[in-house]
């Protein structure tokens, strides 16, 4: 075990969760997490997809990295995370039919994901394929996080629902308790993560700017 | 080596390009077959929503056997063109919308539900982001709505997409196509406390309101196709065959 998680690997895997996390300090994929935070499930399920995708799409550059021309790898990262979506979109098609209609637009997002090609140039293009699986895990599960925390607040004031169960209850609604429509816009979701990053902040005073 | 030379570049480029092609090729064809009972299978349950049936996965084939017992496919100004179930269901009603009004073939299942004869409408439009979709079915007398179903491709979830949800489609149960007059006049999908004028409506969904339209439009457009045929089926009566 020692040597499979070593102090700088845990510092891989676990260092994207909190200090190192892809949306509140590198400022990447937020696109897709104002997109699809309107309600707890897609989330859940595009952070499972991406940790995935992520992960794999790192073993695999890693693994190649020294034979790829330098001046077409952007290309060559971008084939594989094109190829991996699709052979995963096309599983699901065929073996997890509900679950593909639910995702349909989703699938296709994760190759736009900036996370990804993010962390293929900046990790995977010089590190081993274990440290860069850790790096993509650590990575997912840092995005996944973040579109659950957001995604929860949105779901449960927008809809008064989580997962698709009610949850506040009607007599809250019988006394004039309404949902918060702009829960539901696309803004909310950036004023959103804009207060995890405050909170994250001022918890952790090394990470705040001059 | 030098991974930097022209050569090597190209070769890479194509090597790479050959083998990712080759195996989404074999993937494809692997799971087509999976996959496109899978379409079929899920057309099935959608059909079977319409008429107030939630089938479970394993037996959506055996219901829509028992429940849907004819389909025709017929033309606007009522004609009937073929009365094979079996052409009707492959018809993809996406393609028929974008052909000239008199060229169109328009699929239509007849059901028998506790009795009572069903009629099926294929429904397409289009929503804020992409296609909607859905089926209708109507109570003997052609007028009143049985069971409606809806769905989208891409829909914003929370606003748009809910009109995937029971709770928007079951208001249309029970409502008029026609009215006193006997004048098509479709449903109006109206803003809650607005009154639509000379015809029957439901609530949209707030903040979905293109996407609400876009389910009335639906409506007018594919239901008004079936007019003609309805209004020859009230004088001939029964369907032969």
């Amino acid at each position: 075990m020692s040597t499979l998680l070593s102090k700088k690997s845990r510092q891989v895997l676990l260092g994207p969760l909190s200090k190192n996390n892809p949306i509140t300090i590198q400022v990447l994929g937020i696109c897709s997490a104002l997109a699809v935070t309107a309600k707890l499930e897609p989330a859940l399920v595009m952070g499972i997809s991406v940790t995935i995708i992520v992960a794999f799409s790192n073993i695999i550059v890693s693994l190649v990295r020294n034979t790829i021309p330098n001046r077409i790898r952007i290309i060559v990262q971008l084939v594989v995370v094109a190829a991996l979506v699709t052979i995963v979109s096309e599983i699901l098609k065929a073996f997890a039919y509900d679950v593909s209609v639910q995702l349909s637009v989703y699938v296709g997002l994760i190759i736009t994901n900036c996370i990804l090609m993010g962390r293929l140039e900046a990790f995977a293009m010089s590190n081993s394929p274990w440290e860069s699986f850790l790096d993509g895990l650590g990575n997912g599960f840092g995005y996944a996080i973040i579109l659950i925390i957001v995604s929860f607040f949105r779901e449960l004031f927008g809809s008064g629902t989580l997962l698709g169960y009610n949850i506040i209850p009607q007599s809250f609604f019988n006394v004039g308790y309404m949902n918060n429509g702009l829960m539901m816009m696309p803004p909310m979701a950036l004023i959103l993560v804009a207060c995890i990053i405050w909170v994250h902040r001022a918890k952790n005073k090394e990470l705040q700017e001059k | 080596m030098n991974t930097n030379s022209n050569t090597y570049t190209l070769v890479y480029a194509t090597v790479m390009v050959v083998i990712v092609a080759l195996m989404l090729a074999f993937v494809s064809g692997a799971l087509k077959e999976k996959q496109n009972s899978n379409i079929e299978l899920d057309k099935k349950k959608q059909i079977l929503k319409s008429l107030r049936i939630d089938a479970k996965q394993n037996n959506i084939a055996q219901l829509y056997d028992q429940y849907v017992i004819k389909g025709l496919i017929v033309n606007t100004n009522g004609e009937i063109l073929s009365y094979s179930k079996k052409e009707a269901f492959d018809i993809d009603i996406a393609k028929e919308l974008s052909k000239k009004v008199e060229e169109r073939r328009l699929p239509i299942f007849i059901a028998q539900v506790e009795g009572e004869t069903k009629y099926i409408i294929s429904l397409r439009g289009t929503g804020l982001w992409g296609p909607i979709w859905g089926y209708v079915s109507l109570n003997d007398d052609k007028n009143t709505i049985y069971g409606a179903y809806f769905s989208h491709a891409s829909e914003t979830p929370g606003l748009g997409a809910n009109i995937a949800e029971p709770n928007f489609q079951r208001q249309f149960e029970g409502k008029h196509i026609f009215n006193e007059k006997n004048e098509f006049v479709s449903i109006a999908v109206m803003k809650v406390g607005k009154k639509a004028e000379g015809r029957e409506q439901v609530d949209a969904i707030s903040g979905g309101t293109i996407t609400s339209k876009g389910v009335e439009t639906m409506l007018l457009n594919c239901i008004g196709q079936y007019e003609a045929f309805f209004r020859q089926l009230s004088t001939i009566g029964e369907i032969k065959q």
